[in-house]
């Protein structure tokens, strides 16, 4: 267990002057523990291979139809033991949760048990074929269908489409079936609202589905202005897609008068169900009126996020939007039997207008037995801690720090589960990406910056349930040391980080002579 | 709880700090006639990992594993023998728990990693550029359309009868909603694949020709014929390839002529897991159209210090930055599974990728030989490589299901995949791989001859 740090920093202390002590360079560019590695194209070799075949000649009596490569494919291997140390090398230069707080606020970064590890590995999960004949996988599609059930009670919602690969393909989901439903009642609408602190996949989607964005004005203290909202309504507007607890941190408090006035005009509701962490059984969306929400297994359920996928965006619906939910789904039938449903037996289960397919296969398996897992593990009354103490964390954070970070919306009541500030008080010309690099060298991995765009400088912050109060007192400690050195408007922090396995990297350079892949050098 | 580290104590102290007497006093914004006041009841209470453990094994075993049973299913999932190695180095912490690496410095591992796949991608498929992956095969193959049609500013797409049906089913249901117009077919059951058929429906007004290749039924087409009819009439060729192993076996579509290859990689590190999470892989031929892809792009740069190192770049083209001008919606990729394909492909190499992709040949051709030996039973396919059609002379999806009670898991029936199509229900897609014995080839054989009799 670490203790808050207590040394200290004072403003007239140089940190870049006096926490270095770089010692002379190393022969190899190592240092200590902080290893060098080469790419792959560099250390392997086109006839080296770390798996025994036999050498099987495939020229003589194939069926390949003259369609044989000839040309070397350029692909080189190495050896096991370079293998394990190549990425054992690599994987020392990533930041994941399991070395600290990874305070990503919208993305809840919060432990990924190894329980979940275990279960996705069993036989029986990760060794069937999605198309094996029914009779072989009835464990399976039952695992599927207990994790929709849990999905629909926790949400209080009529449906669940469960094959959506990811959060904004979820999201792509639910504006589908709002689509299709529109138009089985033949009312084209051409509008999608979506408030300004939306994340970036909200219009993506919406724009992807052939509608037209326009921004949903807020209030001051950082909530849908319902008022202003009501008066933009009307016969052209298909669909409100709101996040909720928004991007802010904060609860909608009108969400249900916003899905009254919604549906009052004829369209629905779609909500962003990225924050679902922070109110998972303490409230139920579908009491709030919504007619979509996608889930985040990746998030709420704690699938681990990989290095940036896979993820699993299943969609809960409302029973409106449930008939034009995609295929394929699970269905349990009087006896007990849980089938899947497909383009040929939908008829059978009376879902006739699905809107079609999203993907090849029956959505992620990997991450719905993840997911399964970490339900049952917490249980109804677990998730409902789980919400209570992210929020208290967060709230904690916030009140922690809102003496020196500018907090925007800290007079608007408590936080949920991510607290939000602004750069308002930094000195120099110091920005939240410095303050943010410069976590880094106090071992944290930033927090979400410049998001959401209706503050100057964001900085979200969400540590997640899983943090200790000690791990928190020890960031907060971080950062009120941070903080009090931007209002100082200490220039060093423009430099950093000084200790990551990489200084600032340059971006513009990447973008202006892209180098996508590797190519032998000239010399 | 042992995944909340708060002690009853601990909250007491906080809710003090930030002047709240209770939680509720939290939850204060949320209407309190919507708030539950206890767990939502139906659900199961909280569980000690013992006996997580037992329910999902319970669950587990109520299905047949692969591993224990002659099998023989492939149609864009394909069983190989993974190293042990892949499966230890993806559950690194470093990798396992880390976020996309949007924080460079920090993130290294990753980005480094990315970019090597990127290139083993792009020359698998004889490209100039891979992206960082997408969802999986069928999404890749959506947005490839998706991309054909910004780059030649046209509607219309052709789709070979013989790509696989759901990666058709997808496109068609996106299309909907993009007013793309999607032409499509169902395949013949041929010893070749119908280029001709195929040429003849491209014309002025097609954005792009989609091709699966080795096809559905495990044919392996020309593209180069294809990749110029397409090109004469200013449209492109998308190839899409379900198993990345075959690659190791026959020319690269990009060295055909396709401008855009997109596939499966679940075949390399992943392993099947009932369909997801699967590995979509998508490569451009021509570097000139880097602008237009879809998805992460990792790319070289250099540190403050002038070290080399990794960041995700060309990101105006993505959805954070371009909201509803981005080139797509997607928000993520599937970046442990491209980890599992990049440490797996590195294992291989060239070397152990060529002899991976000669003894599933090998075994196939054995197997194919065996089979056709069963009365009844007759070789659609003039080439394959792993996978192949055979034709039953009878109802073939009856045929898996009575093999599957037996324990033998006999393939994919087209019945499964084209249910309704008359013409195509005697069909059975036989795949074999370095994982099938000849034991098992000669048990199928038996049990086919069995069930055929």
């Amino acid at each position: 267990m670490n203790s808050p740090n207590q040394s200290g920093w004072k403003p007239e202390m140089n940190a870049s002057e006096d926490s270095i002590h770089s010692g002379p360079a190393t022969v190899s560019g190592n240092r200590a523990l902080m290893l060098e590695e080469p790419l792959l194209f560099e250390i392997g070799h086109i006839e080296t291979t770390g798996v025994d075949l036999p050498d099987t000649d495939i020229a003589v009596g194939n069926r390949l139809g003259g369609m044989e490569r000839s040309d070397p494919i350029g692909l080189p291997g190495l050896s096991e033991p370079e293998t394990i140390r190549h990425y054992t090398r690599l994987s020392r230069q990533n930041y994941g949760i399991d070395l600290g707080l990874f305070p990503l606020g919208s993305c809840t970064m919060k432990h990924n048990p190894r329980l979940n590890e275990k279960v996705a590995r069993m036989p029986g999960f990760a060794d069937v074929h999605p198309l094996q004949p029914a009779s072989t996988i009835r464990g399976a599609l039952e695992a599927i269908n207990e994790l929709a059930h849990w999905l629909i009670d926790l949400t209080g919602m009529h449906g669940v489409a469960m094959s959506p690969k990811a959060g904004a393909h979820g999201e792509l989901c639910g504006i589908l079936c709002i689509r299709a439903a529109l138009e089985a009642r033949g009312d084209a609408r051409e509008i999608v609202l979506v408030p300004e602190s939306a994340h970036g996949t909200n219009p993506a989607t919406a724009a992807f589905a052939g509608y037209r964005v326009e921004d949903i004005p807020a209030t001051d203290e950082g909530r849908v202005d319902l008022e202003a909202l009501k008066a933009r309504l009307g016969p052209d507007v298909a669909a409100v897609m709101i996040t909720n607890p928004n991007t802010c941190g904060l609860f909608e408090r009108d969400m249900k008068a916003i899905s009254d006035a919604v549906h009052e005009a004829g369209a629905l509701v779609y909500c962003d169900g990225a924050n679902f962490n922070a109110i998972v059984g303490k409230v139920r969306p579908g009491d709030l009126g919504v007619d979509a929400m996608h889930i985040n297994l990746h998030k709420t359920f704690s699938t681990p996020h990989g290095g940036g996928g896979p993820g699993s965006g299943p969609v809960v619906l409302s029973e409106a939007l449930s008939p034009y939910g995609p295929l394929p789904f699970t269905a349990r039938t009087k006896e007990g039997v849980v089938h899947l449903v497909e383009e040929e037996n939908a008829a059978d289960y009376g879902h006739t207008d699905a809107f079609g397919r999203m993907t090849a296969f029956h959505g992620q398996m990997g991450m719905f037995t993840r997911a399964l897992t970490y339900m049952r593990s917490h249980g109804a009354d677990g998730l409902r801690q789980v919400a209570e103490d992210a929020v208290l964390n967060a709230n904690y954070v916030l009140r922690s720090l809102d003496d020196l970070l500018d907090a925007p919306f800290g007079a608007s009541g408590p936080c949920m589960h991510e607290a939000l500030f602004g750069d308002e008080g930094f000195g120099g010309d110091l920005s939240t990406l410095d303050l943010a690099k410069a976590m880094i060298d106090e071992g944290y991995h930033p927090m979400t910056m410049y998001f959401p765009l209706v503050v100057h400088g964001a900085m979200l912050i969400e540590p997640t349930e899983t943090e200790s109060k000690a791990a928190l007192d020890q960031f907060i400690a971080s950062m009120r040391s941070l903080a009090e050195r931007a209002r100082a408007g200490d220039e060093s922090m423009k430099q950093a980080p000084f200790h990551a396995p990489r200084r600032r990297l340059d971006e513009t350079q990447a973008a202006r002579k892209p180098v996508l892949v590797w190519e032998p050098s000239d010399e | 709880m042992r995944y909340l580290p708060l002690t009853d104590s601990d909250r007491g102290e906080m809710l003090a700090k930030v002047g709240a007497s209770s939680i509720d006093d939290l939850f204060v914004d949320v209407p309190e006639d919507a708030r539950l006041n206890g767990p939502i009841e139906g659900l199961p209470m909280h569980m000690s990992e013992m006996a997580v453990e037992r329910h999902m094994r319970t669950l587990s075993k109520k299905n047949l594993a692969a591993a224990d049973a002659p099998f023989f299913l492939g149609a864009g999932a394909y069983r190989h023998h993974i190293p042990a190695s892949v499966d230890h180095l993806i559950q690194r912490g470093e990798f396992l728990t880390a976020y996309t690496p949007y924080q460079p410095e920090i993130a290294q591992g990753t980005l480094q990693m990315l970019f090597e796949f990127q290139t083993q991608v792009a020359k698998l498929y004889g490209c100039a550029v891979a992206n960082a992956s997408m969802y999986d095969g069928s999404t890749a193959c959506w947005e490839a359309v998706a991309m054909a049609s910004r780059v030649t500013r046209r509607k219309r797409v052709v789709l070979s009868g013989a790509l696989h049906p759901h990666y058709a089913e997808v496109v068609k249901t996106m299309a909907k909603f993009t007013q793309d117009e999607i032409g499509d077919s169902l395949p013949a059951l041929q010893a070749e694949p119908d280029n001709q058929g195929l040429i003849t429906r491209i014309d002025d007004e097609t954005s792009c020709v989609v091709v699966q290749y080795p096809d559905i039924f495990g044919r392996i087409p020309d593209l180069a014929e294809i990749a110029e009819a397409a090109h004469a009439k200013g449209a492109l060729l998308i190839a899409v390839n379900t198993e990345p192993v075959a690659l190791g076996a026959i020319k690269s579509p990009g060295e055909l002529g396709a401008d855009i290859v997109v596939g499966e990689g679940q075949a390399l590190g992943v392993g099947l897991q009932f369909g997801g999470p699967y590995l979509g892989l998508f490569a451009v031929r021509d570097k000139k159209h880097v602008r237009q892809m879809p998805g992460r792009l990792c790319g070289e740069t250099q540190d403050a210090e002038g070290k080399r190192g990794y960041v995700l770049t060309l990101s105006t083209r993505e959805q954070h930055i371009r909201r509803e001008k981005a080139t797509s919606n997607i928000c993520t990729n599937s970046g442990l599974c491209a980890l599992a394909f990049n440490i797996h492909l590195t294992l291989l190499g060239e070397k152990g990728l060529r002899r991976l992709a000669a003894e599933n040949h090998r075994l196939a051709c054995i197997a194919a030989d065996r089979l056709v030996q069963v009365p009844g039973v007759e070789l659609l396919n003039g080439t394959f490589i792993n996978e192949f059609t055979l034709r039953l002379g009878q109802n073939a999806r009856a045929v898996v299901r009575k093999l599957a009670d037996q324990g033998v898991l006999a393939g994919v029936s087209l019945g499964r995949l084209y249910p309704g199509v008359d013409g195509l229900s005697d069909g059975l897609l036989v795949a074999v791989t370095e994982t099938t014995s000849e034991e098992d080839i000669e048990t199928l054989a038996s049990a086919l001859e069995e069930a055929l009799s």
